[in-house]
């Protein structure tokens, strides 16, 4: 039996291996808490990656020529790919992928809250590529550096993927800048309403996440989030600036002193009220993963019979 | 039919001809064969490999992380196992 003492040289090891710079695999030992904060992240960021098609898969057959056809299909094949990447690196520590979609399906799981807004038009999937994929890149470069060996190397293989994804939803938003009126239109408008999720997805401010301290020490949490917010956005006005469309919020300005941009008031408000499931679109987005797993069963209990009647040969 | 949990697979990748095959991570398949279709749509999207291992994750044995002082101690106090260990006299070459 573990004794108090043996819990505490157990966990004085655990902290100086992540603070060497080695990663934690899955048969080590580690703090409960590490544990459960860890099936909790990437269990969510595996749901965010497959709910995430459902915005995207909307415009799939509406694209607008063969090429942005084929490359939104490879883009959310992508997407589902990163889903199942990180369903099985939460199973290695012992989480059943069953119990994770019943969750999911139950709407009892969490997925970033930047899927349940609808994507209206076109130009959506460009905003979409270049914002949110733009966003998640930072915060999952970040996670890359993390001390759970699994993840880690999920996020690594995840980020050499994610730069095509932002690459062509800003070819989509050029394009259209430098369209007819209408086609520049849709796309300010676009980035109107996908601006402030896509700065909110990053996650509260730090002053608002308790446990930042631990996560951080632990290497769960690379970075505070208002820091990857404040390179997002760095980087992302520039780029707005370039193809023409006006940033939708009156306060933003560039500080010379500081060298970074400064934005005006974030409605957290919004952002805690589609968390609990009140956004445009939670609902919908539940009920077709529900629809998928159910339509999706035939094929599941056809490879079933399949694999049963090789067996017998 | 009720559901089951497909059995877990542990999948290696060849990246080029000539190097080790590499875990890459791991997944759910009725079978074998099934493993290495869905590990090609899963791992190599994007021509990460020219051949695929899956073995199914029962069948790995792994050594304990608690145990590995007293499992790799023989090692230890080997040194002469590294050429560095011997002395060669200046001025001769090729050893
Ligand atoms: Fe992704
Ligand atoms: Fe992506």
């Amino acid at each position: 039996m573990q004794t108090e003492k043996d819990n505490k040289q157990a966990e004085f090891d655990f902290q100086a291996k992540i603070d060497k710079g080695d990663k934690i695999e899955p048969k080590d030992w580690m703090p409960e808490r590490y544990r459960n904060q860890l099936v909790r992240m990437m269990s969510q960021h595996a749901h965010s990656e497959i709910v995430g098609m459902l915005p995207e898969g909307n415009w799939i057959t509406r694209a607008p020529s063969l090429r942005r056809k084929a490359i939104l299909l490879a883009k959310v094949q992508d997407e589902a790919g990163h889903g199942m990447y990180l369903y099985s690196a939460a199973e290695t520590l012992g989480v059943d992928r069953t119990e994770m979609l019943k969750q999911l399906h139950t709407g009892k799981a969490k997925y970033s809250s930047i899927f349940n807004y609808p994507t209206l038009t076109w130009a959506d999937i460009g905003a979409i590529g270049w914002l949110v994929d733009g966003a998640a890149i930072m915060n999952q470069t970040a996670l890359a550096k993390g001390s759970y060996g699994p993840y880690s190397r999920a996020m690594v293989r995840i980020c050499k993927e994610e730069s095509f994804h932002n690459r062509q939803g800003y070819e989509i938003m050029c394009s259209l800048s430098f369209g007819t009126s209408e086609q520049k239109q849709m796309a300010q408008d676009a980035f109107n309403r996908w601006w402030w999720p896509a700065i909110m997805m990053l996650g509260p401010s730090d002053d608002n996440s308790p446990n930042s301290d631990e996560l951080m020490r632990w290497k769960v949490k690379m970075e505070s989030s208002d820091s990857i917010r404040r390179r997002f956005i760095d980087r992302t006005v520039p780029q707005a600036e370039f193809i023409g469309l006006t940033v939708p919020d009156p306060h933003m300005k560039f500080n010379k002193e500081t060298g970074h941009y400064e934005h005006g008031p974030i409605n957290w408000e919004e952002f805690f009220n589609v968390i609990k499931g009140n956004g445009p679109c939670n609902k919908e987005r539940v009920k077709a993963r529900n629809e998928a797993d159910k339509n999706g069963r035939w094929v599941r209990e056809a490879a079933e019979a399949y694999a049963e009647k090789h067996k017998k040969n | 039919m009720k559901e089951t949990q497909w059995p877990l697979w542990e999948i290696f990748i060849q990246a080029n001809p000539g190097i080790p095959h590499k875990h890459v991570g791991s997944l759910h398949a009725p079978d074998a064969e099934m493993a290495l279709q869905n590990a090609r749509d899963v791992y190599t999207r994007r021509k990460e490999g020219i051949s695929i291992w899956a073995v199914e994750s029962k069948n790995i044995v792994a050594s304990a992380p608690e145990d590995v002082g007293s499992f790799f101690d023989p090692a230890n106090d080997k040194v002469y196992r590294h050429p560095t260990f011997y002395k060669v006299p200046e001025g001769v070459k090729y050893l």
